[in-house]
């Protein structure tokens, strides 16, 4: 074990892949001599070379159209988007061709798109967004979401391995301020099971990403009440663990579900929805989501403050749900 | 002012030869390019019979483009045709019954119903089937030719796109990324003078779409599409080029789209003297004359080749027609892959 952070985590999963697989590359824009904007792959075209860790144009659509054509010739190409927001510009790319090519002309289009996505530190409109919900509505993507640095470095793998179209997302806002310990060796985590983040009777609170810490915060907080609080982090939300969301509900019967995308459309109105389909007899309240408003992520503190669901919001929320 | 080279017609015998065609071959052109457009005649009937569901799409005209060009690739080459390069499909080997069955959308097309029209590509043939947002192809044929460039392989790419669609980013940006990285892929423009019912001059405002190539760093030419002779010699030429490290070249076929854009158009837009000038150069008939006047192809030869083709297609019809329509119990298969489907000829 080695204590990383959820960076380095992504990193130490990158570099493994590419020292033991052959086909696999990184291309993205500034991703090699400058090492990426956050410095995810720093030394890698020194230990790869300049055609496994590719300075792209500042062009999303080549990029993501070249990963697709560079899959289907037996690669397993690694795109960067220097932040989740510019992935708007290769929309076509995964959603027109990749995620319809296998089911429709028979062929796997296996690439990992990584995203740094999420707010936090006055991004504004265009480098904060969480756009998870928008691609995990498109039959043929994967949407990969971890919290933790042990996760993140096991989904990464798994996501490489994976023969589909992945989109990684990586929180920015825990790139450097999370860390935890992390085996050494290389090591799995499979896609579509969700973890147990904290174990409750009461309310559980259905997450992923950066929210599970703003969950916890609020967890501890409300157990001094006497709140027993279970969180769940899902890791992905395309597929997700129903499973595992289900059986969290039928036990506290009371749920919160939490995400920093905007509410509506947002993937917990999904969650809301197969709870409500699938487990109205064992709810003692109504389903509870706590989610950005539906405004573009704004730029001033603030602004920012009232966009982002903050420990307080969640904490209100878990008090409401007891209290019912 | 055109900056993009104008490629001479092919003045001799000898210098097909010296490109690479002996007779034979000369002769199976000509028979791809019957067959080409024998598969979309057969498909306008299919239509009229209400076999084939939504709409139809042809390539009447550029017949000579897509054949020649294909004629040019290596058996390790790959390229994603449109829905204009019929042609491309045919010289790769696709067999036609699978073609009919994919316009009627049976169980043996190659996408099994789940797509339509030319929406379809054998990878096997190193063909990637395409989608309809044009040109998104272009970027994955340069992702094609950048796994080539990475693993040292004397491969080409080929993308297809037409003039229409040269108006839009992935275009540039394909062409951008492949230019700066010398990559071996080579662009074809299927300029087929109408973008559904819009004219050239508003889709672009340089004399030729192959005078952007000059702008992304490698050479643009501008061929004759009716003349499958010199497609096939210009093609030759950037694929040679491209496999020798080269980098990309934009060809330009030059044709006029002999149908509306689909059966629903009837083209009334297009200037009836433009459909008279170009029926005068009719692909088939164009190079039906050249081989009976410089290979002195022979009446048997082409009654043998013409019946020969019409067996083909009529074998063909009846055989997808015996195809049963696809179950939509599959419908949900296959959306995700799993890791067994990675063995395909190209993921290996």
């Amino acid at each position: 074990m080695a204590e990383l952070t959820y960076l380095q985590a992504i990193s130490d999963a990158l570099r493994i892949e590419m020292r033991r697989d052959k086909r696999v590359f990184l291309i993205g824009e500034d991703v090699g001599v400058y090492g990426g904007a956050f410095k995810v792959s720093l030394g890698f075209q020194e230990e790869f070379g300049p055609w496994r860790v590719i300075d792209a144009p500042l062009a999303e659509t080549a990029i993501v159209g070249a990963c697709t054509g560079a899959s289907m010739m037996g690669l397993r190409p690694v795109a960067e988007m220097q932040f989740a927001d510019f992935v708007s510009c290769a929309w076509d790319h995964l959603v027109t061709v990749a995620a319809k090519q296998r089911w429709r002309a028979g062929t796997p289009v296996p690439i990992v798109v990584r995203l740094p996505s999420g707010g936090g530190f006055s991004g504004g409109p265009f480098h904060s967004q969480n756009p998870e919900s928008t691609f995990a509505h498109i039959p043929g993507l994967k949407c990969v979401c971890p919290a933790t640095p042990e996760d993140a470095k096991g989904l990464l793998i798994s996501s490489i391995e994976d023969p589909n179209p992945v989109l990684f997302f990586e929180h920015k806002h825990l790139y450097r301020r999370i860390k935890g310990d992390v085996p050494e060796e290389r090591y799995t985590v499979p896609i579509g099971k969700a973890r147990t983040h904290r174990l409750g009777t009461d309310v559980s609170v259905i997450t992923w990403g950066a929210m599970v810490y703003t969950a916890e915060e609020a967890a501890q907080q409300v157990e001094n009440d006497g709140v027993s609080v279970e969180i769940l982090d899902l890791r992905s939300v395309m597929p997700w663990d129903k499973a595992a969301v289900l059986d969290s509900v039928r036990k506290t019967s009371k749920v919160l579900v939490l995400h920093e995308d905007n509410r509506t459309g947002g993937f917990g109105a999904e969650i809301a929805a197969t709870i409500a389909e699938e487990a109205f007899e064992d709810l003692d309240a109504p389903v509870k989501r706590i989610a950005a408003p539906d405004t573009p992520v704004p730029f001033s503190p603030p602004l920012e403050k009232a966009f982002i669901p903050q420990v307080d919001d969640v904490v209100a929320g878990l008090r409401d749900l007891a209290a019912y | 002012m055109a900056v993009a080279r104008e490629a001479e017609p092919v003045g001799s015998l000898h210098e097909v030869r010296e490109a690479g065609l002996d007779r034979e071959d000369l002769l199976g052109v000509y028979r791809n390019m019957l067959i080409t457009r024998g598969v979309e005649e057969r498909g306008h009937i299919l239509y009229r019979q209400g076999k084939i569901p939504g709409s139809f799409y042809t390539g009447r005209g550029n017949e000579a483009a897509s054949v020649g060009v294909a004629t040019a690739m290596a058996q390790e080459d790959v390229g994603a045709p449109l829905h204009r390069d019929m042609g491309v499909h045919i010289t790769r080997g696709v067999e036609p019954w699978r073609i009919f069955a994919q316009y009627m959308g049976r169980a043996d097309g190659p996408t099994r119903g789940r797509d339509g029209n030319v929406h379809m590509a054998d990878p096997n043939l190193g063909l990637i089937a395409m989608v309809s947002h044009l040109p998104a192809m272009l970027p994955v044929a340069v992702g094609a030719s950048l796994a080539f460039r990475i693993r040292e392989e004397p491969r080409v790419a080929l993308a297809w796109f037409g003039e229409g669609a040269s108006a839009r980013g992935d275009t540039h940006e394909g062409m951008t990324f492949a230019g700066t990285r010398k990559l071996p892929v080579v662009f074809v423009c299927d300029n087929n003078q109408w973008a559904y019912s819009t004219p050239t001059y508003l889709e672009y405002a340089t004399e030729h779409v192959a005078d952007r190539a000059q702008a992304y760093g490698f050479e643009g030419v501008v061929v004759d599409g009716t003349d499958v002779l010199a497609v096939y010699r210009e093609a030759k030429r950037a694929i040679d080029k491209a496999r020798a490290g080269g980098g990309p070249t934009l060809i330009e076929c030059l044709t006029l789209r002999m149908e509306g854009h689909a059966v629903h158009d009837d083209a009334f837009y297009v200037p009836k003297v433009m459909f008279e000038k170009w029926a005068e150069s009719d692909p088939l008939e164009r190079f039906r004359t050249w081989l009976r006047t410089n290979v002195d192809m022979t009446d048997d030869e082409e009654d043998e080749i013409g019946s020969g083709v019409k067996k083909l297609l009529n074998d063909a019809l009846q055989r997808a027609e015996g195809s049963p329509m696809p179950d939509p119990n599959d419908l949900l298969d296959g959306v995700y892959a799993a890791v067994e489907d990675l063995e395909t000829p190209h993921h290996k």
